[in-house]
């Protein structure tokens, strides 16, 4: 167990390592220099492009930025070049902005795709099965931006209640339950949104796993002894296909920070994606490679999370 | 005698009519509707594509999707245009605007005939460079995988790299015909490129004649022939590390740093998305290779290369198949987002993405601006989706054989 951590925690340090290095390379190698972003721009003169690059050390060779950068980030003192804000400090703030989405979205994801992949596995070949399947093949392949649209055409026309945004602008000095309900009306579609291709998706995956375990042959030893379907289901059957899905808590961590953009975009929401999107718009290099950064920590870490939740669940794993 | 070998032959004949392997496949594919529905789908779309390529293109198109006529904004689909306004030639060749017009009066119809090769060809070329990359690295990863990197593949590696980098710019230089001077200097870089290759394979094979046979190597030899780590370890740590990258985060930024082209969001498209494919095939050669026909075809002498492309390469590509099927489904969806976040193919070419975006500021006025683009992308994406899966239910026999 114990080597098994520490060897894992060196492999994903190297990982790591080498995605800073590629993503800071893919950054600097590209065209173009955040120093030249508005050309036409009258108040540009050389001058200040010059001071532009010393003082983010852009006239300095790609491993002495690369050092600086990795130290200023670890010592926190890295700032976006836009506002001369701290990085982190903003993406914390960020990141709260998007917490209640991502909240919202993977209860919805986790509370219904379970009883519907379960449901179409016993029930396979059922015209439930079959709504199922089609739905789950509709909600993958619509697009999230023309969804969006449908959704907001349909709820502002219908309910009549503004959903662009985070709150209604103005609203200062209503009652606590109007700004309550407000609230929950622009975080309803957004994370609505954000939930139906997890749903589809993992909807889909319940239901085959279920039917993989319903295949053996302890499930049908259980049905020969006449226990009533339903324990046979649930009890025998449920238990053992959930098994792989202990594993999926590590991996739900990364879609903290990634898979936004458009959503938020869409809906004027101040988050995490959006702000990735601002900085890869005004080349603000501090703000998109800390975020990258951060993702790939997320990743590493749920990888490693569902790993040891693995041997923690199922005592025949060894790794 | 001519009577008696009949019924002996007859006798021997399987009982159950026989069936080409296509035969079967498409017993079982037509039984999944859903997925035949697909496919009846993904062919009137590659003819419509196909058709639509040839009535945009070129510099007077029958139909023409960057005519602007101002007096004609916004008209709702299937109305007829207002001849009193619009000069004989700029009428739509159907008589009416079949799906309306957008807000510079543009042939809505003409538009989705346009983005829907667009649409195809991202598609297509982007899961064909990541179908490409995959089952080399898959290919290289399962079959040659217990083979070690060591030291001196690297300064090897470094050379090939360079002969390579030269190679294409001197074919470059040589076919882009700018001058004798320049297609001289293309030669002598290709020559280059062809020497460095050629010293490469000296130098290694130089090295492993070297360490043949003998009991103990000289300090330097055993220096250049430490090992780092096997080729297995080292592809699976590059997808690893790919797999780090959160794709369409990557993708934008990568596609809003480079230049607006169709090209470069193909080959970033396929360059983000390979690693799925490495795995199937990585996975599959493993198990491959360790078989008895791997085996007996070594065993004759067959070359690797024959042995990975005749004779396990068939054996692995069913699940490949499906992954490009879906693959096709998710980077038309990608080319879309991207349009519609404004990093797609530049303004006057129209795709499906970037005619919903342009339509959303009148969502209220000409809903149709969003909706048509919007299921046209819909139903095309999810025809690729079912199509796909319907190939896996087929192509895999475990399921096949539950289904029944």
């Amino acid at each position: 167990m114990l080597s098994f951590i520490g060897r894992s925690v060196i492999q994903k340090s190297v990982t790591l390592f080498f995605v800073s290095v590629i993503s800071f390379l893919i950054i600097h190698l590209a065209p173009g220099e955040p120093s030249q972003v508005d050309p036409l721009n009258p108040k540009f003169t050389p001058e200040m492009v010059e001071r532009f690059r010393k003082a983010f050390h852009l006239d300095q060779p790609l491993h002495v930025q690369y050092l600086l950068f990795y130290k200023d980030l670890f010592t926190g003192k890295s700032v976006s070049w836009k506002n001369n804000q701290p990085v982190l400090k903003e993406i914390w703030q960020r990141f709260l902005n998007s917490l209640p989405l991502f909240i919202v979205g993977t209860l919805l994801t986790w509370t219904l795709s379970f009883p519907i992949g379960i449901r179409s596995a016993i029930l396979r070949g059922s015209a439930f099965d079959r709504t199922a399947t089609f739905f789950s093949y509709l909600l993958i392949s619509i697009p999230g931006f023309f969804f969006a649209y449908v959704l907001i055409i349909f709820v502002v026309s219908w309910f009549n209640v503004p959903v662009i945004g985070m709150e209604t602008f103005g609203l200062g000095e209503a009652s606590a339950l109007r700004w309550f309900m407000d609230r929950i009306w622009h975080l309803l579609l957004p994370s609505v949104l954000g939930a139906t291709g997890g749903i589809a998706v993992l909807s889909r995956y319940v239901r085959s796993q279920m039917l993989e375990v319903e295949g053996q042959d302890y499930v049908r030893t259980a049905r020969a002894k006449g226990l009533p379907p339903d324990q046979v289901h649930y009890k025998h059957a449920l238990r053992n296909a959930l098994l792989p899905f202990v594993t999926m808590f590590g991996l739900i961590l990364p879609g903290l920070i990634g898979g936004s953009v458009i959503i938020e975009t869409i809906f004027s929401w101040p988050g995490l994606g959006r702000m990735a999107y601002e900085a890869i718009l005004a080349r603000n290099y501090p703000v998109i490679l800390t975020i990258n950064f951060i993702s790939a920590v997320l990743v590493l870490g749920g990888t490693f999370i569902s790993d040891l939740l693995y041997m923690v669940v199922d005592p025949r794993i060894r790794l | 005698m001519k009577a008696e070998e009949r019924s002996f032959s007859d006798l021997n004949e399987p009982l159950a009519p026989r069936r080409t392997r296509l035969e079967e496949f498409w017993r079982l594919f037509r039984k999944n509707r859903l997925a035949t529905a697909g496919m009846v789908i993904f062919v009137v779309f590659f003819l419509t594509a196909l058709v639509g390529l040839f009535l945009t293109y070129g510099r007077d198109p029958v139909f023409d999707p960057a005519r602007v006529r101002l007096t004609e904004k916004l008209r709702p689909p299937l109305s007829k245009p207002r001849y009193q306004m619009v000069p004989p030639d700029q009428v739509p060749p159907l008589g009416i605007y079949l799906f309306g017009t957008d807000n510079l009066g543009r042939d809505v119809f003409a538009r989705m005939l346009q983005g829907a090769w667009v649409s195809l060809t991202v598609g297509f070329v982007a899961v064909g460079i990541s179908i490409l990359v995959g089952i080399i690295m898959g290919g290289i990863a399962g079959y040659f995988g217990h083979e070690q990197i060591r030291f001196y593949h690297l300064p090897l590696a470094c050379i090939v790299v360079a002969g390579t980098v030269s190679l294409g710019a001197g074919f470059f230089l040589v076919f882009s015909f700018k001058g004798s001077s320049s297609v001289l200097t293309g030669f002598a870089l290709a020559g280059l490129g062809l020497f460095l290759f050629g010293t490469a394979r000296r130098a290694n094979s130089f090295l492993v004649r070297k360490a043949r046979g003998r009991a103990s190597l000289p300090l330097w030899l055993r220096l250049l022939r430490r090992e780092i780590t096997s080729v297995d370890a080292f592809i699976v740590r590059i997808v690893d590390i790919m797999l780090c990258f959160p794709s369409f985060f990557l993708i934008l930024t990568v596609v809003a740093l480079l230049p607006a082209s169709i090209y470069n969001i193909m080959i970033v498209i396929g360059l983000t998305s390979w690693m799925g494919t490495t795995r199937f095939v990585r996975a599959e050669f493993l198990s491959l290779r360790e078989q008895d026909f791997v085996t007996a075809a070594k065993a004759l002498a067959v070359s690797d290369l024959r042995i990975i492309f005749r004779h396990m390469m068939p054996n692995a590509i069913a699940p490949v198949l499906v992954s490009a099927t879906i693959g096709i489904a998710s980077a038309i969806l990608v080319e879309a987002a991207l349009s519609f976040l404004g990093f797609g193919v530049p303004p006057p070419d129209a795709t499906w993405g970037n005619i919903l975006s342009d339509g959303k500021r009148f969502i209220f006025d000409a809903p149709w601006l969003t909706f048509i683009p919007g299921f046209a992308i819909l139903i095309v994406v999810l025809a690729f989706n079912l199509f796909g899966e319907g190939l896996r239910d087929v192509l895999n026999p475990r399921l096949r054989e539950r289904h029944g």
